[in-house]
């Protein structure tokens, strides 16, 4: 698939599945969860407040898909489970953007990943990894986790606290390399509360800043003060597009003015501009536009 | 009543190909059947009539060139796509985006 085809699919993908009958479908839960998710059936949204312009894709928070299977209730920025909107199926190769609320308790039962780059980041409470690779582990506010599925491996995550919900980001990257052998890893950002700095908290260089992946990415995350505004320049060339995921507070990107969770993807450019118009953090995925 | 998509799975990889064929045949109007082998794979295409092929993980480059040139060769207008992700959270788009470029009329060299 070339690039311009990649694009087209992954942004302006045409079409209405609901005029066929594959639509008709109904539509399961594809997580193994330790309570069965309710089916909630077919969610395709109408993108009333989506913008597609030359270089630019925007998507406002609340035309995300949304699940709320009472344990769980997520947000996905893209195609995920059971919504399905074949115009938001992937940014490049940005796959799966989920902002998870998970109750105490309960979590992820042990399910499989194969050819994926998974990174977890939480936003508030502590969750429970374990995995076929023997790793067990908490993640909690400040780190990052990453897996390479590669060419299989099971887990299970879990919220643990008796008393608080968890909430955090489930990433998904497809890699450049596909089979390679399962890792895993995790770090705890020192430099995560530092203002006005986009910190890089990944990579694709095992010896960078940050965790890395089997992919021409970067991500880094930024606790701007309000008025601050910083400048950045892409790291992996034209080919690249950075994604601009608003984790709190109000920001301008180019020009475009973002709100708490909405998203900004942006491409053939080399260098943009943020702007923290109130208190914001920010994370900044730049990822290749093609596979 | 239409007749259900089906669904090849070629995999190496015994437990995900279990869940990834579950997870299809829960679908109504979807029917999978799994190949760990390339062998398997060939026979159970010339059998039958797939609508979709999906290149799961841990096959082969090699292998996955072979399938494909097999398997476009007896039907052009299949759909071969991989997948990713182990069979959580992508696979219904990848199913659903592969059957709509099929009723486009695309095959898969037209991607």
């Amino acid at each position: 698939m070339n690039r311009k085809q990649f694009l087209r699919n992954s942004l302006l993908s045409a079409g209405a599945l609901a005029t066929t009958g594959v639509a008709k479908a109904v539509i399961d839960n594809n997580i193994d969860e330790l309570k069965p998710l309710e089916i909630l059936g077919f969610n395709h949204i109408p993108n009333t407040k989506s913008k597609l312009m030359a270089n630019t894709v925007l998507h406002k928070a609340e035309t995300r898909g949304h699940a709320n299977h009472g344990w769980l209730k997520s947000h996905h920025t893209f195609s995920f489970a059971n919504y399905y909107n074949p115009e938001r199926m992937h940014f490049g190769v940005l796959r799966v953007l989920n902002d998870d609320t998970v109750e105490s308790g309960m979590g992820f039962g042990t399910h499989p990943h194969d050819n994926m780059e998974i990174i977890s980041i939480p936003l508030e409470g502590d969750l429970e990894h374990k995995d076929s690779m023997g790793n067990v582990a908490t993640i909690r506010q400040g780190d990052v986790q990453v897996m390479s599925a590669g060419t299989g491996i099971y887990h299970s995550e879990y919220n643990r606290n008796k008393d608080q919900l968890v909430k955090f980001l489930q990433i998904w990257v497809f890699p450049n390399k596909r089979n390679v052998t399962p890792r895993y890893d995790q770090i705890t950002l020192k430099s995560a509360e530092e203002k006005n700095k986009l910190v890089q908290i990944l990579s694709p260089n095992a010896d960078d800043d940050g965790v890395w992946i089997h992919q021409n990415a970067w991500f880094h995350m930024g606790n701007l003060e309000a008025g601050f505004q910083t400048p950045y320049t892409f790291k992996g060339g034209a080919g690249n597009g950075v994604y601009v995921f608003v984790l709190d507070g109000d920001v301008t990107v180019e020009n475009q003015s973002l709100n708490k969770r909405d998203g900004f993807g942006i491409w053939n450019t080399d260098k943009i501009q943020i702007k923290a118009n109130t208190n914001a953090r920010v994370l900044l995925m730049e990822v290749p536009m093609s596979i | 009543m239409n007749p259900k998509i089906k669904v090849l799975v070629v995999g190496r990889h015994p437990e995900i190909m279990q869940t990834v064929l579950n997870l299809i045949n829960k679908t109504e109007d979807w029917v999978a059947e799994g190949a760990l082998s390339d062998e398997t794979a060939i026979e159970l295409y010339h059998q039958r009539r797939f609508d979709v092929v999906l290149i799961g993980g841990g096959v082969e480059e090699e292998s996955e060139a072979k399938l494909r040139a097999i398997f476009t060769f007896q039907n052009p207008l299949i759909r071969i796509i991989q997948h990713y992700g182990g069979g959580s959270g992508l696979l219904f788009a990848e199913i659903k985006s592969a059957l709509l470029k099929q009723a486009e009329g695309k095959n898969t060299l037209q991607d």
